[in-house]
């Protein structure tokens, strides 16, 4: 496990050491330090109730630590919430506001609480909502609710942004719609901390992800890093019968496992060992089919750390 | 306070409302449907003649001036109900307590001078037997007077409070107004603040420079234009459907500026208390619905027995109603100004435990 590497940075919107927060005897968060660069998408990926949302609800200034220190744009969230909020963006998990005013009202509404001149088309066109600027937000789908969210924490123009879940519960299209925006966002310069369950947006769109699970930081690193770090290597996969698994096992010299039906995985060490499991695969003169290698992907990694497959997770949710 | 974020939450939360149209609905149309079913239930009822069966078992001519005497009263409408039949059997057979029999010989006893009694059929419980047996009473004394050969010397002259009579209408009036002053925040308060704590839109704004009291006040604002808004709808259905006579004083503006800062404030307080939407709706209905019906709403609190009396004393919303009704109604301004001070008092408590109690974020 290799510690985030924040500590070499000059510029850090986000530092976060021992930080610990409890719900009576539910420690949420245990003890996590991290950094977030400026201008970098950062992601905190982890199961439901790992600890995110408290997180970064500390860092927003919405909840009090019990101990560690959280700086955030260099003050401290909790003491200066006031001053800071007008410095941030945020979309909460679960983004809902009033029923009946308009994505064009509603950010005409924020301009005026933070008493700025908004680019109010400008914001709407940069979440793809001019569609839909004059719909009740009741009357919106999930996806056009959340992109009200983003363009609410764009209204005050803000350094750093805390998305939490941005895109739980969207369609796929819907999901792919934000990632768009979050793209733009890192493009003009921001500072994004996301908070995800989906390993999929943690690794579209993060410059560095920290994997928490049960309020610790398991590791953290770019999502290139962590696979190499926690990588059990490559792999050769090919589909065949018991009797090519055990022909394999006696003539390739290879860590050989059969999935019980169709699948056999070798481990490969060496470049060279493709070469020859292929070569055995031929002399077997068995039936195969649909021969490929594969790399440990976050997601077989994060269930290894985790300990708990990405459906399961998503069931819960 | 910053009066530009107060008027951009005014005018988000404002326009939300008229578009919601359920809200619109309880503030505005429903108190005036209530002021139309409630003047049409009273207005003109107790005016109507009490009808009282009679049977004139004596059919003399002293009998007979004795029945034309109890219609000349016009309180009471008589009809006859023919000898043959079992006067009491009839008065159950036909649903009615009220009845007046005269005996046979009733004629001779009178002009003779023997006692005899007029029977007067009734129920102890209705307020029309009070009504039969007074009026009966009142004519047996004239009678028994003309006999004695005197005259009256004490008379009665029916006077009034103020020039016109007070009719049912003008205590319901202002009732409503104090109906709506109670119902229309409070209920939408009571939800909102519950609402909001769940769907974290209290945290949303707490992200912004818009502050609790802020947010308070620009409520408070709403619902005290709204609460103008229904006084003067209630005002113009309950003059023009019913006649009622308010005197229109720049005294009843005060009474509708205090109770919405009041019940908004208590709606938060209430939503705020609750740990979700439905506990809210309990709790807020639990101190709503005893103001709206012991305050004096629907009927005055006069008529009420002494102990719901007193009850009603320690209710904020009595002395919204019974502001009103010395504003709209008696001219009794000193009084209201008692009633006045007490809102005030109690405004400030209740506007102070909100605000206090009343969290954008948590620890």
């Amino acid at each position: 496990m290799r510690e985030s590497d924040g500590s070499r940075l000059t510029e850090a919107a986000i530092e976060v050491s021992s930080l610990k927060k409890a719900y009576g005897a539910l420690q949420a968060v245990d003890g996590i330090s991290f950094a977030v660069r400026e201008g970098e998408v950062f992601s905190l990926l982890g199961p439901n109730g790992a600890g995110k949302t408290t997180t970064i609800e500390i860092l927003e200034g919405l909840r009090k630590q019990d101990a560690g220190t959280a700086r955030v744009l260099g003050t401290d969230p909790w003491a200066d919430g006031y001053a800071l909020h007008k410095k941030i963006g945020v979309i909460p998990q679960g983004f809902k506001f009033f029923e009946y005013p308009t994505p064009r009202e509603a950010v005409k509404y924020y301009a005026a609480l933070f008493g700025v001149k908004a680019d109010v088309e400008g914001i709407l066109a940069k979440v793809l909502l001019q569609d839909s600027a004059e719909v009740y937000f009741t009357r919106l789908s999930g996806g056009q609710k959340q992109k009200v969210g983003l363009a609410l924490s764009l209204v005050n123009d803000p350094q750093l942004l805390f998305l939490d879940e941005p895109t739980t519960g969207l369609d796929p299209q819907a999901r792919r719609a934000v990632w768009e925006v979050i793209r733009g966002l890192k493009r003009e310069g921001r500072t994004v901390l996301l908070t995800t369950h989906y390993l999929e947006e943690a690794e579209e769109l993060a410059d560095r992800v920290a994997i928490m699970n049960k309020g610790r930081i398991i590791t953290s690193g770019t999502p290139a890093e962590i696979i190499t770090n926690h990588s059990s290597g490559e792999r050769l996969l090919v589909h065949g019968s018991e009797r090519l698994a055990k022909y394999l096992e006696k003539n390739a010299s290879l860590p050989v496992e059969f999935d019980g039906r169709d699948l056999i995985s070798l481990s490969l060490h060496r470049k060279e060992d493709v070469m020859a499991a292929v070569a055995a695969i031929q002399e077997s003169g068995l039936e195969w089919d649909d021969l490929r290698t594969k790399r440990d992907s976050l997601e077989d990694i994060f269930v290894r750390l985790v300990g708990e497959p990405m459906e399961e997770l998503e069931a819960k949710a | 306070m910053n009066a530009r974020r107060v008027v951009a939450d005014f005018g988000v939360f404002s326009r939300g409302y008229i578009r919601s149209r359920i809200g619109a609905f309880f503030a505005l149309v429903f108190p005036v449907i209530l002021i139309l079913i409630f003047g049409a239930i009273f207005s003109g009822g107790s005016s109507e003649p009490v009808s009282v069966y009679f049977q004139n078992q004596d059919g003399s001519q002293v009998s007979n001036g004795f029945v034309s005497a109890l219609n000349g009263t016009n309180t009471i409408r008589l009809r006859a109900v023919d000898t043959s039949q079992n006067f009491t059997s009839y008065l159950l057979s036909h649903s009615a307590s009220d009845g007046i029999v005269i005996p046979s010989g009733f004629s001779s006893a009178f002009i003779s001078g023997k006692a005899v009694n007029v029977t007067v059929y009734g129920n102890p419980a209705s307020t029309t037997s009070a009504i039969v047996s007074g009026i009966t009473r009142g004519v047996v004394n004239e009678f028994n007077l003309k006999r004695a050969g005197g005259s009256s010397v004490i008379g009665v002259e029916p006077q009034n409070v103020k020039s016109q009579s007070l009719k049912y209408i003008d205590f319901l009036v202002p009732g409503l107004v104090g109906f709506s002053v109670l119902t229309s925040p409070m209920f939408a308060l009571v939800n909102i603040s519950s609402q909001y704590k769940r769907d974290k839109i209290f945290k949303q704004l707490s992200l912004t420079p818009l502050t609790k009291s802020e947010w308070l006040v620009s409520k408070i604002f709403f619902y005290i234009v709204l609460t103008i808004i229904s006084f003067l709808l209630m005002t113009l259905v309950g003059v023009f459907a019913f006649g009622a006579h308010i005197s229109l004083t720049p005294w009843i503006i005060p009474f509708l500026v205090v109770g919405p800062l009041l019940f908004v404030s208590l709606g938060m307080l209430v939503g705020t208390g609750s740990k979700s939407v439905e506990s809210s709706a309990v709790v807020g209905n639990l101190v709503t619905f005893p103001m709206m019906f012991l305050s004096g709403t629907f009927f005055p609190v006069s008529t009420m027995p002494a102990y719901l009396q007193s009850f009603a004393h320690v209710l904020p919303l009595f002395y919204v109603i019974d502001g009103l009704n010395n504003v709209m109604t008696f001219g009794n301004y000193g009084a209201a100004l008692t009633d006045l001070g007490v809102l005030l008092v109690l405004s400030a408590i209740i506007f102070g435990l909100a605000v206090r109690f009343f969290k954008w974020r948590e620890d």
